[in-house]
């Protein structure tokens, strides 16, 4: 293929095909060619800055997720008090959230813990571990919670034992209304020593 | 290539390097300078700038498709649901969805314009046929991206134009009716019809697009530019100037124009999604988009016998000839006047196209009728764009309609009732599908008599109590009723 080159070797026979060029036009001063170089850096920066332009509506787009401002978390019901009257060990429990998840409103289920506290105080322990998110397990013999994935281990009160978790098993907001205990589910970060709710 | 360019001598020192070992790997350099010095005989033109335009814009749906692909979800119950999603609640979505709607629409312009460019300087000569054949496969394709996409948002407009364009379709001979099938899924318009459009439109269109647009370009690069219609399409005579850096700043200023006209319309101009498809209303009037109005005003003016032959063959053999004009039109002369047939016939054609779209235009806006249904359709468009966006109930928010039903046996009945009102369903799962925390309850009537079954309910194992099952404080028609209600889950 003949090009028009702007260096200086010069076209080679083979290169000659359908288009002949006089030689005379094969070779360019040094300063058209610095021009073309500025010209080059002027284009490449007009492109990025029209690129970055662009670019700004379509990473909000896709960022939109992580910015969009939290639904106050709904109240689950867990049960009616008098299940939990005589509560000598932590039971576990399904609640079902509400939740908006995307453009769909959906009912998630999520395990908790009902856990007898001292002086007679229900506590109830969100059942995710707060090393990775496993959920934990209790074992009525051994009176511990277990996280079946790297071994964390709770206490009956859900305090940290042994194991990964650098934090006790996360309680959460709980209150009794007209004999019903309530819960509000929450999800926390993993792997820290705090307990900092996500979203 | 030696680097001559040096403007700055450390850095550069380090980017010369740099680019020194990518190019003994890759052979960039080469490939740089072969992309960028492609000669064209004459030098740089605005009037090139088309084809190049296209590429930008068809990268531009690419991209902006696929963003949207992150919200969009192809069946019906959820398209329009997620359309709506996208335009009022996502940030930049109404704006991203805009410029993507009216991409379409620019690169039918555009794409008119790089065909009456490089018909009038008979571009498609000295060797060049195989280009102006893709070429023409290139816009078959986008018509066809056109097509599909304009289903996607599944409000009214997009069902019945499809519908329409689909019925079309049926009347080819032969291969019409399956044909038709085959594209909707079936003998109706549905779901089916939905997911197949999605997979033509983000996968099978897009995939034939980027291997003939490479086929293209690279046919274009191997047979050289043509240059003026001055210019001998096998010889040129005059010295080629090389594409960079005119004709590619050139390119860039028309792509930064496109970008910016899109940019400016999406921006006050968004555009609307109207009420959800509704294949019962038969008050709508469905319009195609401003570029298929002539076809469809074509079509009203052909009447029973000639519907075929107006509507199927004669646009094939159109078509045909279009695609045929390079061995037609074979000699070396290409300025357009001297080119009668060729540009007579295009110039015709494409008046008495434009002709068609405003007699359309102008039977609608004169027909009493129809014009006050257009205004309310185009009403009810702003109407649902008002509205605020409603989130999607799940089926637990309808307990009615998706429930299975009440057992029939009264019976059963009460003990469904004990047992949605009770802790049971609360660990058992609704209907006793069971959960994490307690096992599925479906098919424990195989496994326990009645009398079984009631005594285990006052009787719980070591396992059940461990498990956190709770005592039960029923009297004993309450366990029998409960009892039964268990034997009937299947």
């Amino acid at each position: 293929m003949a090009t028009h080159s702007q260096t200086a070797t010069a076209a080679s026979p083979e290169e000659h095909r359908i288009v002949s060029l006089p030689s005379a036009l094969s070779e360019h001063p040094a300063a058209c060619q610095q021009r073309r170089t500025l010209l080059g850096i002027l284009l490449a920066g007009a492109s990025g800055m029209v690129g970055a332009a662009l670019s700004a509506p379509l990473v909000r787009f896709a960022a939109y997720p992580l910015h969009e401002s939290a639904e106050e978390a709904a109240w689950s019901d867990v049960g009616k008090l008098e299940e939990f009257e005589s509560l000598s060990a932590p039971v576990a429990r399904t609640i079902h959230v509400d939740r908006l998840d995307g453009w769909q409103r959906s009912q998630v289920e999520n395990g908790v813990y009902v856990v007898p506290g001292e002086t007679g105080r229900l506590r109830v322990l969100s059942s995710v571990c707060p090393h990775l998110g496993c959920s934990l397990r209790w074992t009525a013999g051994a009176k511990h919670f277990v996280c079946p994935c790297h071994g964390g281990t709770f206490n009956d009160e859900g305090v940290h034992i042994a194991g990964p978790p650098r934090r006790a098993m996360d309680e959460l907001e709980s209150k009794i209304e007209n004999d019903v205990l309530k819960v509000r589910f929450q999800r926390f970060r993993q792997m820290i020593a705090e307990k900092e709710p996500i979203g | 290539m030696q680097s001559t360019m040096r403007p700055n001598a450390e850095a550069s020192g380090r980017l010369s390097r740099w680019l020194d070992w990518c190019d003994a790997r890759t052979g960039v350099r080469g490939l740089l300078k072969h992309a960028l010095e492609e000669p064209i005989p004459g030098g740089a033109r605005w009037a090139y700038v088309f084809g190049s335009g296209l590429l930008y814009l068809f990268l531009s749906q690419v991209i902006t498709g696929v963003f949207l692909a992150l919200y969009y979800v192809p069946s019906a119950d959820h398209a329009h649901r997620t359309v709506s999603y996208i335009s009022k609640v996502v940030s930049s979505g109404l704006f991203l969805r805009s410029i993507h709607a009216y991409g379409a629409t620019a690169i039918v312009i555009v794409l008119f314009l790089h065909i009456t460019q490089t018909l009038l300087y008979g571009s498609y000569k000295g060797r060049r046929e195989l280009i102006w054949l893709t070429g023409c496969f290139l816009f078959a394709l986008m018509l066809g991206m056109a097509f599909t996409g304009y289903l996607l948002p599944w409000d009214k407009k997009a069902y019945f134009a499809t519908a329409v364009g689909t019925s079309i379709l049926s009347e080819v001979p032969l291969v019409g009716a399956p044909l038709q099938q085959i594209l909707r899924g079936g003998s109706q318009m549905g779901t089916l019809t939905l997911s197949r459009f999605f997979v033509l439109h983000v996968f099978v269109l897009p995939g034939t697009l980027v291997a003939f647009i490479a086929m293209h370009v690279g046919l274009f690069r191997k047979a050289g530019a043509a240059g003026t219609f001055r210019e001998d399409p096998v010889e040129p005579r005059r010295a080629p100037q090389p594409f960079y850096p005119r004709q590619l700043i050139m390119d860039m200023a028309a792509s930064l124009l496109i970008i910016v006209v899109l940019a400016l319309a999406a921006h006050f101009y968004p555009i609307r999604l109207g009420p959800e498809a509704n294949p019962s209303d038969t008050t709508y009037i469905p319009r195609p988009e401003w570029y298929y109005l002539p076809i469809f005003e074509w079509l009203k003016k052909l009447s029973g016998d000639w519907s075929f032959a107006g509507g199927i063959v004669l646009p094939s053999i159109l078509a045909l000839l279009f695609a045929a004009i390079p061995f037609f039109d074979r000699g070396r002369e290409r300025r357009p006047w001297r080119r009668p047939v060729v540009v007579a016939g295009f110039t015709i054609f494409v008046a008495s196209y434009a002709g068609l779209g405003v007699l359309s235009a102008h039977e609608d806006s004169h027909d009493a009728i129809i014009a006050s249904q257009l205004a309310r359709q185009k009403q009810a468009e702003i109407d649902t764009m008002r509205e605020p966006f409603q989130p999607e109930s799940s089926a637990a928010d309808l307990p009615a309609a998706t429930a299975p039903a009440v057992p029939k046996d009264p019976l059963a009945a009460r003990g469904a009732a004990i047992f949605a009102a009770g802790p049971c369903q609360d660990c058992h799962g609704d209907h006793g599908q069971g959960s994490d925390v307690a096992p599925r309850l479906i098919g424990v009537g195989n496994k326990f008599s009645t009398d079984g079954l009631a005594y285990l309910l006052h009787h719980r194992t070591a396992k059940m109590i461990d498990g956190g099952m709770p005592r039960i404080d029923l009297d004993d028609a309450d366990t029998k009723a409960l009892v039964a209600y268990l034997r009937s889950l299947k």
